[in-house]
């Protein structure tokens, strides 16, 4: 007897999810059908998701077909997964691994150093130059261009922000020309 | 005399609409929409879902008409630039031009590139132009009836929605089912409506409004997207010479005029289904073609008709999936999802009141699809040496950047950092689904219907008092529940599962 492992998986994963929906569904009130509670509509859903999961796995296990698995990128799978969390950690800080909150650019160049890594063809020269480059981008579109309100440095690096404001001050006065002209 | 007044109340909507449209800083952001469509149209592993979901957040500093019309001109930009790399490297630039690279790159070997980039970009400006009438047509009474629909009505439609999306999704029927059930579970995260009562939150505040979409689309679809590219990094084959001798000859005109009108009627009735939309399309118009054809030999070998009939189908399909989205409110496939969700950002509610509240949007948005597909033709057909340069940069080099833009896109939503957690998060979940060939679109449909599906259960049975045959007694939402009960069956029938199974082999 041959087993489809990626259904027996998916349908274990849907019933794992929905054991922990109705789990949660304790604390809350399910109410009847004509005064449902909060809990009413996902209890509902999770008990039709158990099914359904219930409904894969059975049918991967008993008439399964084999089926190929590619492989998997560990190495660039976990750096592209780090990388927003640590973005995350630098543009506002974080207080259990007594990280202060250092602002855009230090975040953007973190995100795109830890994921240019992913690759395996990427040498250090590179991801370097791409991490300068694409950094000095985003700051000049999202920032500057589109007005997003994340200091470029913050915290401890504050006192660089005046030089980015410097190094951009040409820049906005065509910026401001070019609006001017299609009215935004 | 009544069409009368139909013609004459079309031209005065057409006629607002092409003012908005028109306005300087609209045909700005239209034209940086289709450029962005037609870029990352052109590149492959990255796509329209995944670019539109980065750039929401941005949007929320334009006008409304502004930022759809943008964000549009991403979506029908993208299928004009798959078809070229899909022509001219033989590697679907987006998924929905996967068929048009079996014909498209025979003729470029045969030194035919330029005649099948120019039916291409032909055929889906012709299809273009169509779609755009055919939702100016059908929208306003589409919008009358909705605007007739109660609680339970609009529940049972819902229904029929995720049912429909669940059918064409490829891939296993009952995976996709539980795709859709894990969506609208996730919808439901968050403090709930009537009662403020916190659901699965785990005691985090960040979750007090739900699960930020932007983060769930962002994780689900781009960043599993990068996982699934690096897979595989062996060299991607630029083989391009130059592209010369644009313009078919008579002949070539001759052959692609009726596939064009199969095309893109068969487009635009498939994109107006719920789960329809570009992909489909140009599977559905391809396999039509090869069968209706007199010479099917021909196919597979640099066949004119190939190129044309998917090609005008995709695009006519990315158009008319507009039609559901701009008068019910309920998205047919996950772009239109993310468009529902700009709307909200916007602060404006989706559905058929989008049309009477704000005609210059909805007409805006609509005219501008217009304006759009003649600014592809122009920005395609001359530009087509830019186009293929793009082709060289490596992917190395771009999924940083995209990496980047994600992380930026996400927190400028709510400036926390809680949601880029959820990205990571969300793409690890997504690329696990993915290895496990579970489709991802029917998910983001769940999510973003969970909320307004429970809204309108709630009050169909406040309304009833309890009776659940409220929904079977009300004839409109008794046909639309059969109508799935139809779609759900017709997908299990034994005969029309083997079918569908092979039609999404050609796919993958």
């Amino acid at each position: 007897m041959q087993i489809n492992v990626k259904d027996a998986a998916s349908g274990a994963i849907f019933i794992l999810i929905a054991a922990w929906f109705a789990f949660e569904t304790q604390e809350l009130q399910v109410g009847t059908p004509l005064r449902m509670g909060p809990g009413f509509f996902p209890l509902l859903l999770a008990g039709v998701l158990a099914l359904l999961g219930a409904i894969i796995l059975v049918k991967g296990v008993l008439k399964g077909k084999r089926s190929e698995m590619t492989g998997v990128p560990w190495r660039g799978g976990f750096l592209i997964l780090l990388a927003p969390i640590v973005f995350g950690f630098v543009v506002r800080g974080f207080a259990p691994l007594s990280i202060p909150p250092l602002g855009l650019v230090p975040a953007v160049a973190l995100a795109i150093l830890i994921s240019s890594f992913a690759s395996r063809r990427t040498t250090v020269f590179m991801a370097v130059t791409m991490t300068v480059l694409l950094t000095i981008f985003c700051l000049a579109v999202f920032q500057k261009l589109l007005g997003l309100p994340i200091p470029p440095f913050a915290g401890p690096l504050e006192w660089l922000n005046p030089y980015v404001d410097a190094a951009f001050a040409p820049f906005g006065a065509a910026w401001a020309a070019l609006k001017s002209v299609f009215g935004g | 005399m009544d069409f009368l007044t139909t013609f004459t109340e079309l031209g005065h909507n057409l006629g607002l609409g092409f003012s908005t449209a028109a306005l300087p800083v609209n045909l700005a952001f239209c034209f940086i929409g289709v450029l962005l469509g037609t870029l990352i149209g052109v590149l492959p592993g990255i796509g329209p879902t995944a670019t539109i979901a980065m750039l929401l957040p941005i949007t929320f500093n334009f006008e409304p008409a502004t930022s759809l019309i943008m964000l549009a001109g991403i979506y029908y930009g993208a299928q004009y630039g798959g078809s070229t790399t899909a022509i001219l490297i033989n590697l679907p630039g987006e998924s929905s031009s996967a068929v048009t690279a079996i014909d498209g790159y025979q003729m470029a070997k045969q030194g035919r590139a330029g005649p099948a980039l120019a039916t291409a970009a032909l055929g889906s400006f012709f299809a273009g132009t169509v779609a755009t009438i055919l939702i100016a047509l059908f929208a306003p009474p589409l919008t009358d009836l909705a605007l007739k629909f109660g609680p339970a009505e609009y529940f049972s439609l819902m229904m029929l929605g995720l049912v429909a999306s669940v059918a064409l999704a490829s891939g296993s029927v009952l995976k996709a089912l539980a795709m859709v059930v894990l969506g609208l579970l996730l919808g439901l995260i968050g403090s709930d409506v009537n009662t403020g009562a916190q659901r699965y939150t785990l005691g985090f505040l960040e979750l007090a409004d739900g699960l930020n979409f932007v983060a769930v689309a962002v994780g689900v679809f781009g960043i599993a997207e990068i996982l699934r590219n690096l897979e595989d990094e062996s060299d991607r084959e630029v083989m391009v010479k130059k592209v010369t001798n644009l313009w078919p000859s008579k002949e070539d005109f001759r052959q692609m005029i009726a596939p064009v009108l199969r095309g893109t009627a068969l487009g635009s009735v498939l994109g107006i289904l719920p789960g329809g939309g570009a992909i489909l399309s140009s599977f559905a118009a391809y396999t039509v073609e090869k069968k209706i054809s007199k010479t099917p030999e021909r196919f597979g070998k640099g066949a004119i008709e190939g190129v044309a009939a998917p090609e005008s189908a995709n695009n006519a399909g990315a158009q008319t999936s507009f039609i559901p989205m701009l008068t019910l409110g309920i998205p047919a496939n996950p772009v239109m999802a993310l468009m529902i969700g700009a709307m909200i950002i916007q602060g404006i509610q989706p559905g058929p009141n989008v049309a009477t509240e704000k005609p210059e949007l909805f007409w805006g948005v609509i005219a501008s699809m217009w304006i759009g597909n003649l600014m592809l033709v122009l920005l395609n057909l001359p530009l087509i040496g830019l186009w293929v340069r793009l082709l060289t940069v490596p992917y190395t080099v771009l999924f940083p950047a995209i990496i980047a833009f994600c992380a930026i896109g996400v927190y400028s939503v709510n400036s926390n950092s809680f949601d880029l957690y959820a990205v990571s998060a969300f793409g690890f979940l997504g690329y696990l689904l993915v290895k496990l060939e579970c489709e991802p679109a029917p998910l983001l449909l769940g999510f973003v219907l969970g909320p307004m599906l429970e809204e309108n259960l709630r009050r169909a049975m406040t309304i009833s008092r309890g009776d659940w045959t409220v929904f079977f007694t009300k004839p409109l939402s008794l046909t639309l529940l059969l109508m799935a009960a139809a779609v759900l069956a017709i997908v299990f029938l034994p005969s029309v599962r083997k079918k569908r199974e092979e039609v999404f082999v050609e796919e993958g």
